[in-house]
């Protein structure tokens, strides 16, 4: 079926107990951060997640990637209900979707050289041609091959974040979560890692979610925006819709918020 | 293997750091090597038969006083028997205690500290509540009983270290193993479909491994003291075997009158305690690859 969604997400529910307001005696109040989300991602889009901190998308992406289990709804992948698989039967299903990390230092286990860390997954799964397969990771992110036998505290931020991007695209997923990965470079980091994904999303075919609290990032890389506000979808349109007419006032509120290059354009006081 | 980083300039300073941690573990390793051929050596290099007894010859003084005899370095107790021959073969009782209830010791609590804190749940408490209840008994008086109930012997003295020492690692590799499952590359491990149990042993273990290390090395020193303990209060091994514990407690009744037999055997536990912690130490700067 060409027309069904890569991922289609149904009434999504997540709520996490509150230890802080737990009774002496007793079960522990529920909090409530995903509040009965739906939407689709399609095959080939990239689909920015965006929201203040607190409104749920680091949540909503790890229970996609079902790091987390969901308390109600439904999700999808390629039609396939995978709301409450065990992580035996999530097994096949894991090689068609990665995620990579906001914090690049402690997603790398300090302990594996770079080759291992690319290997790790792929051996697990079986896959042949391993060591060949992370010459192309690296290269596809464009780090030199002799990086193999390197630690990863030899490495700097952006060279640690594409190390974590190679290890996602080695195993040739579909579908790969991308959560805040330049929230913690600097400038011109930043802005190498966002053309490397730019280019593998063309390159590759993949489909991507982007969370990101950065507006700007996601104009420039998203073909379609999801705006969250405490556990909630107050947005989802098409990447242009969403910055020229913002339905919702919130959309507005994280609009206004973008620093504008130019100063001669509204909002400049 | 040092690994250089092309243009790193920082390097040159953690070098000048590293050959100071160096030397700690020279020293301290030197002593524990020293002390190993002792032990395995006892029966050729001991200069008199530890339990040959010589009342005619008793609390003769070192070999740096002047009216000793020959062939007696460090002189000899109230029966005659040679203070250094005795110190030798009390390195073996010393050591085979620190290496086996050592050993079992960190194997028993990281197993149990690793499955608590990655696992968390009921396993979790089920292990927490163990340690707190077994921390609540006094250890020295526990052991002494243990002793009395299993009967005096090397193996007694094992076992007992081991009851009462495997609570120190639960909590402390627990802890750091909580840190580190609360760390994205297990998340990472987790997203490639790593089972659980493998998570623990390929991805967390070999990161609380150096702490395990220093522990264990702390661990070896403390069942040397244990053992001197055990002997000290007549509860060890019998008395035809020499040990450091048992010379100290002999050596104390006569302690005015020829202080070495007390003094030396106190010099080696001394030494052999700090070795293993100092030993440990050196070892987790070293191979912690993090810390380079």
């Amino acid at each position: 079926m060409p027309d069904e969604p890569l991922i289609r997400v149904e009434n999504l529910r997540v709520s996490l107990a509150d230890m802080t307001q737990k009774p002496l005696i007793g079960r522990a109040p529920r909090l409530e951060i995903l509040k009965g989300l739906s939407f689709d991602i399609p095959r080939g889009a990239v689909v920015g997640i965006v929201g203040g901190s607190g409104s749920g998308k680091s949540t909503l992406g790890r229970t996609l990637i079902r790091l987390l289990e969901p308390t109600g709804g439904t999700i999808r992948f390629d039609g396939r209900d995978i709301t409450h698989l065990d992580e035996a039967a999530l097994r096949p299903m894991r090689r068609r979707m990665q995620m990579i990390f906001q914090d690049p230092m402690s997603s790398l286990n300090p302990r594996r050289r770079v080759a291992g860390i690319i290997a790790g997954p792929l051996r697990l799964h079986g896959l042949d041609r391993v060591s060949a397969r992370v010459d192309e990771a690296l290269d596809h992110v464009g780090l030199p091959r002799a990086f193999r036998n390197r630690y990863p505290h030899e490495l700097s931020g952006g060279q640690r974040q594409r190390i974590g991007i190679a290890r996602a695209i080695a195993m040739a997923p579909e579908f790969i979560l991308a959560d805040e990965i330049v929230s913690g470079l600097d400038v011109s980091s930043q802005a190498q890692v966002l053309n490397l994904l730019e280019r593998l999303v063309k390159d590759l075919g993949l489909t991507l979610a982007f969370i990101s609290h950065d507006l700007s990032v996601i104009r420039r890389l998203c073909t379609r925006v999801m705006v969250l506000q405490q556990g909630e979808i107050v947005e989802n349109a098409a990447t242009a819709d969403v910055f020229d007419h913002p339905q919702a006032a919130y959309t507005r509120e994280l609009l206004d918020a973008i620093p504008l290059p130019d100063p001669d354009q509204a909002n400049w006081a | 293997m040092p690994r250089s980083i092309p243009g790193c300039v920082m390097l040159d300073g953690r070098a000048a750091i590293r050959r100071r941690l160096g030397l700690r573990l020279w020293l301290s390793g030197g002593w524990l090597a020293l002390v190993l051929l002792a032990a395995l050596l006892a029966p050729w290099i001991s200069p008199q038969d530890p339990l040959a007894q010589d009342l005619m010859s008793g609390r003769l003084p070192p070999f740096w006083v002047p009216q000793t005899e020959p062939g007696f370095w460090l002189g000899t107790d109230s029966l005659g028997r040679d203070v250094l021959s005795r110190i030798i073969w009390g390195a073996r009782v010393a050591l085979i205690v620190a290496f086996v209830a050592g050993t079992l010791t960190a194997t028993i609590g990281s197993a149990l500290g690793l499955i608590a804190g990655y696992f968390r749940g009921w396993a979790d408490r089920l292990i927490s509540r163990l340690v707190d209840i077994w921390m609540a008994f006094p250890p020295v008086l526990f052991a002494i009983l243990l002793i009395a109930v299993l009967g005096p012997g090397l193996m007694s003295i094992i076992i007992a270290i081991v009851v009462i020492d495997w609570t120190r690692f639960a909590r402390v590799i627990r802890a750091e193993a909580m840190n580190q499952g609360a760390m994205d590359y297990v998340a990472s491990a987790q997203v490639a479909g790593m089972p659980r149990g493998r998570i623990m042993l390929a991805e967390i273990l070999p990161n609380v491994l150096p702490t395990i290390v220093a522990l264990l090395s702390l661990e070896m020193g403390i069942s040397v003291i244990v053992e001197a303990i055990l002997s000290f209060v007549n509860l060890s091994i019998s008395t035809d075997q020499p040990t450091w514990g048992g010379m100290i407690a002999e050596g104390r009744i006569s302690v005015h009158q020829a202080w070495w037999v007390l003094v030396f055997p106190l010099i080696a536990l001394f030494l052999t305690v700090l070795s293993f912690s100092q030993f440990g130490e050196g070892l987790k700067d070293r191979f912690d690859p993090v810390l380079r």
